[in-house]
């Protein structure tokens, strides 16, 4: 139902986006989130970021949330793209992009595959500014937009 | 069983695999850290805050009272911070 990849290369996001509508009229809506590396972080500016991940267990992880999208909302099609590796400002991280027939089910099937994502995909974020390294901190406020979510929402009639 | 490591957990250990043989009172994932953290300096750096630990079991998230045995792959690393 919802395509997945995780890789280290780039992503076009108007042909993610055409490739979910061709050969078909029944979308009625089509929404996308793109990640993105910003050039500063708590005030300082990045140099770069780079993401490790867990082969295997990221696409396992991914899997279950994209399954458990598709399951609490009426989902016609979807891609999620993640990558990892070293990324620069301005560079493309993550792509979430949802077709329902209405518009209510494909924005919150994004955001909640994101909140999700934020907490559940193992990746690591490392910041590099100058010589200097650290790796980025969890945050509590990923937990909580997580758990907006425990309770699936009633079921969309239309 | 193979034991991953990832992020900050990788680096104070030095190497980001091993291949282990626990005693068999190590049950848990909880006895598993404490039975590392005793097998050299890197790892007790590694794993001296518990809670700031994630585990996952065969790819499974887990925690501290999970079972060990009958594992394949155990990971232990820092919070994600993936999207």
């Amino acid at each position: 139902m919802i395509a997945l990849r995780v890789q280290a290369a780039d992503f076009d996001v108007g042909a993610e986006l055409n490739r979910l509508r061709a050969g078909r009229a029944d979308i009625g809506a089509l929404v996308s989130f793109t990640g993105l590396v910003r050039d500063m972080a708590d005030g300082e500016p990045l140099t770069a970021m780079t993401l490790e991940h867990y082969p295997g267990m990221v696409e396992r992880q991914l899997g279950a949330i994209c399954t458990e999208a598709a399951a609490r909302w009426p989902l016609l099609a979807g891609t999620v793209i993640h990558r990892f590796g070293r990324l620069t400002p301005g560079d493309q991280i993550v792509l979430v992009a949802i077709a329902a027939s209405h518009r209510l089910a494909a924005f919150e099937a994004a955001m909640f595959i994101m909140d999700w994502l934020k907490t559940r995909a193992p990746f690591w974020k490392l910041e590099e500014r100058g010589d200097a390294r650290a790796w980025v901190a969890a945050r509590s406020s990923d937990d909580v937009a997580a758990a907006r979510w425990q309770d699936p929402p009633a079921p969309i009639r239309r | 069983m193979r034991l991953l490591y990832f992020a900050w957990v990788r680096e104070r250990i030095g190497h980001d695999a091993e291949t282990i043989d626990p005693p068999a009172e190590v049950v848990t994932a909880g006895d598993l850290l404490d039975w590392l953290r005793r097998r050299g300096d890197g790892h007790a750096a590694a794993f001296a805050e518990p809670e700031r630990i994630r585990i996952a079991i065969d790819q499974q998230f887990a925690d501290l009272a999970s079972p060990i045995s009958g594992a394949r792959e155990i990971a232990l690393f820092p919070p994600v911070t993936g999207g």
